[in-house]
Parts: C-alpha cells; sequence; structure tokens
C-alpha cells in the first residue's frame, strides 16, 4: 500500500455504508464530488409508523397496568386458563425495541445516502442513551434516535443538543426525572434532592469535554438548572402524556452560576429559559467546538486525526456557529480525509450494514440483534454514557474477531448464489488485493468465498 | 478506632521493610492473579460500611447499614449483608479488604478514571496499554514460560490491552468451520498481520474454553448481572485451572454506576460479585491455594446519599483481596475519617492508600516481580509509591 488510498472506497467505507452491487460505479471519477452531494436535500425520515416516544410510554404503561391487572387475578382454575397466561406476549418495550431495530436495519441496508447514516451513527453514540438501563429506556431508545438525533444530523449543534436533553429517553437515562431542587417546593416537601448525572454527562461528553475547563460548581450549578426537567405521566394519556415537561415546583430557586456567567431566576414556567440560555451558550463554547472536532475527525478519519485536520473542524464549527452541514462539509473538504490510509477497523454495526449491502439481502432482526452483540456491540446498550469506543484498538479483539468469522460465515451461506469473485470486482475493483482475489478464487465453494470477502482486510478496515 | 487502623498499617509496612522481597514466593507455588474491574464506580462506603465511624449512620441514612444487618468484618468495618461467601473467605483468612483507596486519579469521569486504573499510569494520558499486559512483559521467564494473558470479554479490557500476547475469551455459541478459519488466518498472514493475531488468539481460547468444559457456551442473557458474572468467572477459572493455561487473567463487570435507588441494585450486583468469587474457588479447584483475585474500582462515590436514593460519582472506595493465596481475614485501611473536615473536597472519602501500592505489593509478593519493572514499566513514575507487602500468605 502506497499513496493515497483508492478515493471510491474513502467515499464508500469512510464515509459511508459500504457499497451494494453496483455503487461503485456510480460513484464515478468524482469520488468527494459523490460524498458532499449528500449533504443536499432532506435527511430521511424513517419509521414513520412507529409510535413516537409519548406514545411509546403511554403504550408501556398501559401495558403495565395490565400485566398488574393480570397476576392479581386469582390462580388459574384450568389447563386452559394456566396456558394462557404463560404464553403470553413479549413486552411492549421488546417489540417496540425489535420494531425500531427492523426500520434501522432495513435504512442501513438500502440508504441512498450513506453519509447521513453515518452521521445519525455517530451523532446516535455521541449522545448515548442505552437500554441497559432498563425497560423505560430500551421502549424509547429507537425513537431517541429518530426524533432528537436524525433531524439534527445536518442542522444546528445548538438544536440537537436542546432535542436532546429533552428527550424523554436522556432524561429517564440519565437520571433527571428524579432530580429535584433541593430548596424547590417539591424538594422541601417530599425530602428529594438533587441528582448530578445527567449535567455532569452533558459538560462531560455532550458539549466541553472532560478537559473543557468546568469544575464541580459548574456541575452542580447545571444539576440545579435541569431541576424540573421530566416528563408529564404517561397516564394523562394523549397528548401530553409521556412528553417532555418542565415542572416549576421541582425546579430549584434562584439564580445559578455556570461556567461564570449568571443565568437568573425566572418564575413559573419560564423558568424552562434557564436552561434554554445554558446550553445555548455551552453548544456555543470553544471547548465544544474543539471536542466535537476531535470527535468527528477521529471517528471517520484515523484514531490519532491529523492536528491541521481537527484544526480545520473546529473553525468550521465556531464560523459557523455549530451549523452541522458546515461543518461535515469542511470534513469532506480536508485533503486529510482522502489521504489517510484506510486503517480504521469497521464497528460491528458498520460490518453488519456493509454485510446487508453487499450480500443484497434484507435485515433478518433477530439474527443480527444477536450478532451485534457476539462482537461486542450489542444494539442501542452501550455499557456507559459515553457510547462506543472509536478506536480500532478497542474492536480489535480476539473473541470479536472469532464472532465476526462466525457472521461472516453465516452471511456467506445466506447470499451463496451470488459468484464471489464477481462480488469482489463490483465493490472492492481494483482496491481488491491479490491476496484477497487468490483466496476468494481458491474458496471450495461460493459461500466460503463470500465469507472469505467478508473478513478481508479491504472489507473489515475502513 | 482509627488509631488502632492506622497502627496496622504501619506494622504490616514495617514488616515488608525487614522481610527479604522473596519470602512470599517458593518454587511449590504456581500463582495466578487474576484483576476484577467493577465499572461505574462501587460505592465502597455501601460494600464495606465503616459502621464504627459515629458520623457513618448520619451520612447514609435509610441505606446504612447496622451491626443487626450486616455482616461482621473486624468490629469497626462491616460487610454488605449480599456478600456471604466473601465473610466466610475473610473468617477463611482467605480475603481481605483494602479501605479508603483509590487509583492516582482525582477527577470524577468514569471513563478517564478506568483509563488511570487499567493503564497503571499516574494521570490522565496516553493509555494504550495497561498494567497486566505489561506485567506479563516483565515477569521472569521461568514463570511464563510462553504463556499468555487472558482477558475476559467480547473486548480486550484496556488493562489488559498491550503488545504481550492475550488470549481472548467470552462465553459464546455459534461457531464457523474450522476450514474457512484457516483460510482467513493464511489470508491475513501477508495481507494483515493484526487482524490474524486477535483471529488467531480469539479462535484458540474458544477451542480451550469448550475442549474444557461442557456448558459455558450458552449465551448469557442480557440484564441478568448474576447469571452473567458466575459464567463469565467459571470460564475464566477453568482456562486458569488448566496446567498449559494463562496464569494472569482480567475481567470486568459493569453497571456499578448506581446513581439511583443504589440499594436494590447494589445487593444484585454484590451478589454477583460474591458468587463469581466462590466460583472461582469451586472451579479452581486445588489451583485456588495458588491465586490471588484483586477486586478494584475506578472510583468511589459521595459519602452523602444523592436526592435519589444513589450516590453520585466520589473518589476514595474499596478494593478487595481474595484467594488460597491470600494472607487474609483482616482491613487494612488508614482510615480518613468521616466528618466534614476530614472528607475530600468536603463531599468524599479521602483515599490514604494509592491501588498501585496494592497491586505492586501483589506484584511483588505473588508473581515475584522486581522494584525495578514496578516503578518504571509496569506503573511507570510510581517509584514514590511503596508496595504494601504481606498480602500474601
Amino acid at each position: 500500500m502506497s499513496g493515497n488510498p483508492d478515493p471510491t472506497l474513502v467515499a464508500l467505507h469512510r464515509f459511508g455504508l459500504g457499497a451494494r452491487p453496483g455503487d461503485r460505479a456510480r460513484v464515478g471519477a468524482d469520488a468527494r464530488g459523490f460524498v458532499i452531494a449528500q449533504l443536499n436535500g432532506q435527511v430521511p425520515i424513517i419509521g414513520a409508523q412507529l409510535p413516537a416516544s409519548d406514545e411509546a410510554t403511554r403504550q408501556r404503561h398501559a401495558a403495565e397496568a395490565t400485566r398488574k391487572e393480570a397476576s392479581q387475578r386469582p390462580a388459574p382454575s384450568t389447563m386452559a386458563e394456566a396456558g394462557a397466561v404463560k404464553d403470553e406476549e413479549p413486552h411492549i418495550e421488546m417489540t417496540l425495541f425489535r420494531a425500531e431495530a427492523a426500520a434501522r436495519f432495513q435504512q442501513l441496508a438500502s440508504a441512498e445516502r450513506g453519509l447521513i447514516e453515518r452521521l445519525v451513527l455517530f451523532w446516535s453514540n455521541h449522545f448515548t442513551v442505552s437500554a441497559a438501563k432498563g425497560a423505560a429506556v430500551r421502549a424509547l431508545v429507537g425513537a431517541f434516535e429518530r426524533e432528537a438525533i436524525r433531524p439534527h444530523v445536518l442542522g444546528r449543534f445548538q438544536d440537537m443538543l436542546m432535542a436532546v436533553e429533552q428527550h424523554p429517553a436522556m432524561l429517564i437515562y440519565l437520571d433527571n426525572t428524579q432530580s429535584f431542587g433541593p430548596n424547590s417546593r417539591a424538594g422541601l416537601n417530599r425530602e428529594r434532592g438533587l441528582n448530578e448525572n445527567l449535567a455532569r454527562e452533558t459538560l462531560e461528553l455532550h458539549t466541553l469535554g472532560v478537559d473543557g475547563g468546568y469544575g464541580q460548581a459548574d456541575v452542580g450549578a447545571l444539576a440545579r438548572i435541569y431541576t424540573g426537567w421530566g416528563i408529564t405521566g404517561p397516564q394523562q394519556g394523549p397528548p401530553d402524556g409521556g412528553r417532555f415537561n418542565f415542572a416549576p415546583p421541582r425546579h430549584e430557586p434562584g439564580p445559578q452560576t455556570l461556567l461564570g456567567r449568571t443565568y437568573p431566576e425566572r418564575q413559573g414556567k419560564a423558568g424552562l429559559e434557564q436552561g434554554g440560555a445554558a446550553l445555548a451558550d455551552l453548544a456555543r463554547h470553544p471547548s465544544t467546538a474543539r471536542f466535537i472536532a476531535r470527535k468527528l475527525a477521529r471517528h471517520f478519519v484515523a484514531d490519532e486525526p491529523p492536528a491541521t485536520l481537527v484544526a480545520k473542524l473546529e473553525a468550521a464549527f465556531t464560523a459557523s456557529d455549530g451549523d452541522l452541514s458546515t461543518v461535515t462539509r469542511a470534513l469532506l473538504e480536508a485533503p486529510e480525509a482522502w489521504s489517510a490510509p484506510l486503517a480504521k477497523l469497521r464497528t460491528p454495526m458498520d460490518f453488519m450494514a456493509a454485510l446487508m449491502r453487499a450480500a443484497g439481502r434484507a435485515p433478518e432482526g433477530p439474527a443480527m440483534i444477536i450478532g451485534l452483540r457476539l462482537m461486542g456491540q450489542p444494539l442501542w446498550q452501550a455499557p456507559g454514557p459515553n457510547g462506543w469506543p472509536d478506536t480500532t484498538a478497542a474492536w480489535l479483539a480476539p473473541e470479536a474477531m472469532a464472532a465476526r468469522l462466525d457472521i461472516a460465515a453465516q452471511w456467506g451461506r445466506r447470499a451463496g448464489d451470488v459468484d464471489p469473485l464477481d462480488l469482489a470486482n463490483d465493490i472492492l475493483g481494483p482496491a481488491a488485493s491479490r491476496d484477497t482475489r487468490e483466496a476468494i478464487a481458491g474458496a471450495e465453494s461460493r459461500a466460503q468465498g463470500l465469507a472469505l470477502l467478508f473478513m478481508s482486510p479491504e472489507f473489515q478496515r475502513r | 478506632m482509627s488509631i488502632t487502623r492506622r497502627t496496622f498499617l504501619r506494622a504490616s509496612a514495617a514488616f515488608g521493610a525487614l522481610a527479604p522481597a522473596t519470602h512470599a514466593f517458593g518454587a511449590a507455588r504456581d500463582s495466578r492473579l487474576v484483576t476484577i474491574v467493577l465499572r461505574g464506580a462501587l460505592d465502597g462506603m455501601a460494600a464495606v460500611a465503616p459502621i464504627g465511624d459515629p458520623a457513618y449512620a448520619g451520612l447514609r441514612g435509610d441505606l446504612a447499614l447496622t451491626r443487626a444487618n450486616a455482616l461482621p468484618l473486624d468490629g469497626f468495618f462491616a460487610l454488605h449483608p449480599a456478600m456471604p461467601q466473601f465473610a466466610r473467605l475473610y473468617q477463611a483468612r482467605q480475603a481481605l479488604v483494602v479501605h479508603a483507596a483509590a487509583s492516582p486519579y482525582r477527577g470524577r469521569s468514569h471513563f478517564e478514571g478506568q483509563d488511570v486504573l487499567e493503564s497503571g499510569q499516574s494521570s490522565v494520558g496516553r493509555a494504550d496499554s495497561g498494567w497486566m499486559n505489561r506485567m506479563l512483559q516483565a515477569l521472569p521467564s521461568s514463570r511464563n514460560a510462553g504463556r499468555e494473558g487472558l482477558a475476559v470479554g467480547a473486548l480486550t479490557p484496556l488493562i489488559m490491552r498491550g503488545p504481550a500476547p492475550v488470549l481472548g475469551w467470552a462465553p459464546q455459541s455459534l461457531k464457523a468451520e474450522d476450514d474457512l478459519a484457516q483460510r482467513v488466518l493464511s489470508l491475513y498472514r501477508h495481507a494483515d498481520p493484526a487482524l490474524g493475531a486477535a483471529l488467531a488468539q480469539g479462535l484458540d481460547t474458544n477451542h480451550m474454553a469448550l475442549n474444557a468444559s461442557k456448558g459455558v457456551e450458552a449465551n448469557q442473557g442480557a440484564g441478568q448481572p448474576h447469571a452473567a458474572m458466575v459464567k463469565t468467572a467459571e470460564g475464566a477459572a477453568r482456562l486458569l485451572a488448566q496446567d498449559n493455561g494463562p496464569r494472569i487473567a482480567a475481567l470486568a463487570f459493569d453497571g456499578w454506576d448506581t446513581h439511583v435507588n443504589e440499594s436494590a441494585r447494589l445487593a444484585q450486583l454484590l451478589a454477583g460479585l460474591d458468587a463469581a468469587l466462590a466460583t472461582f474457588e469451586q472451579t479452581l479447584g486445588a489451583r485456588w491455594a495458588d491465586t490471588a483475585i484483586l477486586v478494584v474500582t475506578e472510583f468511589g462515590r459521595t459519602v452523602q446519599i444523592n436526592g435519589t436514593g444513589g450516590s453520585d460519582h466520589g473518589t476514595g472506595s474499596v478494593a478487595f483481596l481474595a484467594g488460597g493465596a491470600v494472607k487474609g481475614g483482616r482491613v487494612v485501611a488508614d482510615w480518613p475519617g468521616l466528618a466534614q473536615a476530614q472528607l475530600f473536597e468536603g463531599r468524599d472519602l479521602k483515599p490514604t492508600l494509592d491501588l498501585r501500592a496494592l497491586a505492586k505489593g501483589l506484584a511483588a509478593d505473588h508473581l515475584g516481580l522486581s522494584a525495578k519493572a514496578l516503578d518504571d514499566a509496569i506503573f511507570p513514575g510510581s517509584q514514590t509509591v511503596r508496595p504494601l507487602t504481606g498480602l500474601i500468605a
């Protein structure tokens, strides 16, 4: 490998979801222009038929009430009744989760603008909410991505930040629904107090970054600013039940000082504006620009991205006041993004998307959910609020590689009527190495040849 | 009470200074060292409660343990009731607690805290290899004889990442055909040695674990921390028990970030950890006598309960040490006290012991590593952190 990487692979792998048969030809001679053109137009909406997060919360609430009622009924007296109780449907949060997963997988398999989906995955990971928290988040995690992340990936960072921090999934995930201003009316009455989880992660993970220049006092201030941010009880039904709600009785009274700036007290419902102003300032803070620039460059280009590239992204973020379309364009226009070697290992999710697209197979949700878990990246279930790691070393683990092999074999069998060398030529073109071609050519079956293609370094790395 | 604790620590340090550096290991012992990282920050005050401290009950409110419901340790400290197996090992002098301990990290970010804990560096910064991996590289050849470390889990934890070869293993099910595996390995040999090394190790360990066991292949269910911890411990112990298997292993258990409703969640997690330790004891069989298991976390939690029945990110916490090789039956602590003025930044348990001192003591007495390797390579820049000796029987 010498010189710059194949620009078509950069376009389809580094900045996309992998090639479907025929995609390489569609890229044409101007690979950079092919990717930049994807910034034009609306971000596609997915899962329009799926319940919004408030509806999902209400459904879960209703299902729980039914379940409770059933458990209080007297014991079944006949075998038929006993059977009926045993065969109950899966819990609503699992049904919702699977439906959301199906919508996301379908979009990954068929998207024309791979870049947009990669941005959704990136920002969804930046603002992690995890089903590991429990049923309430599991029911909402897909809707969170559709509602708070997807609409904003080409919009303003500030709008995404606000949508995220006010989304029920995030408020539950980082415990803000349970936080009370210690001196608020509700806090005093119920002897409840502050929980600083959401505030800390907002500063550390969502905006400034851990070295962004904040201290414990700022965490406390933002936690007090956030008090009262919660959810209307689902039992209240539509339209408000399950939606974001600001509850003045829980809000800590008084002005708050965050990063040296004082946010005055506002009475009643206007107390929400304290947080609105604070988030607006955090969104355009220089530390936020630096933190986001570095994360983007590391995700797309290299584990240790060139400082020149990070500086360009940071400048674009600052100059555009956090316009993410402008920032993404700066990334695509930077020469560094097209010269860095294709050395990053695809994450399990990227690998899964690339498999679907290369094999031209419809998603098989349940098997893919298991596959992602075996490869170390269970769907929407990162271990902590910092999301999944974004370096090759973190994914290049023996056990996870063995799982990739098993899954490549499975997909090879599934797509076994495709000629593997033809497919390699189609999706990799001249970028397929001689070693890879020989290995595929020598395979004992089409299924085995396809598995070799899927495990080849050209397919695994981006 | 706190005077007693100080005296004890000094006595043990003095013993360490007088004893020859090699006193603890003879030719007979084939030492095993396991580290379990509890990710999310264990509330040390809840796991091992300083019930003898006059400020404790007031700070902890409803979550405070009492002599009536906790398991007795030494009178001053008592153990969470979800850990009866650990209490049994403690009584049998095969387990001890280290309290008011912390890594050198003094911030409150999980992820930086884990990086410092696992990298063995003295501060946040480059974390591309872990101290257990560097320990592998430094092991005397007589003790290592070409053996690899063992990383348990789908991904290698940072503590075990680095240049020294590492086996990976996790409970898993579906299997690719051997022939395909050989062909992929052969492709990687020239085209991508890094992928090849990882895959080869992944395949090897799966075979070893499956051949040595029946029934580990079942998938662990999400949301069942207890079962998952036991299954993980069982698989790791099977590999460690083999004569030609690994000697140094790292595991990580997630989910200790108890901001809300800590009481119920922590009881479940501690019961899982307790059962995992008992599973190690049972599965290692005769090799238990050669084993020391170190349990550490990135930092502790606030001494006060927060507004939601949980605790927020703090500083000092506990570490556990268990195993047949451990000189147990005691709590090692230079107890800082819980009065307001004694707290770190007015809110956290003040750390009085560097976790590196504990790890260095283990490495020296249990594995025979030299002071030079420990000070320079394994825990760079830790010359002033004296090893905590006398931990090994």
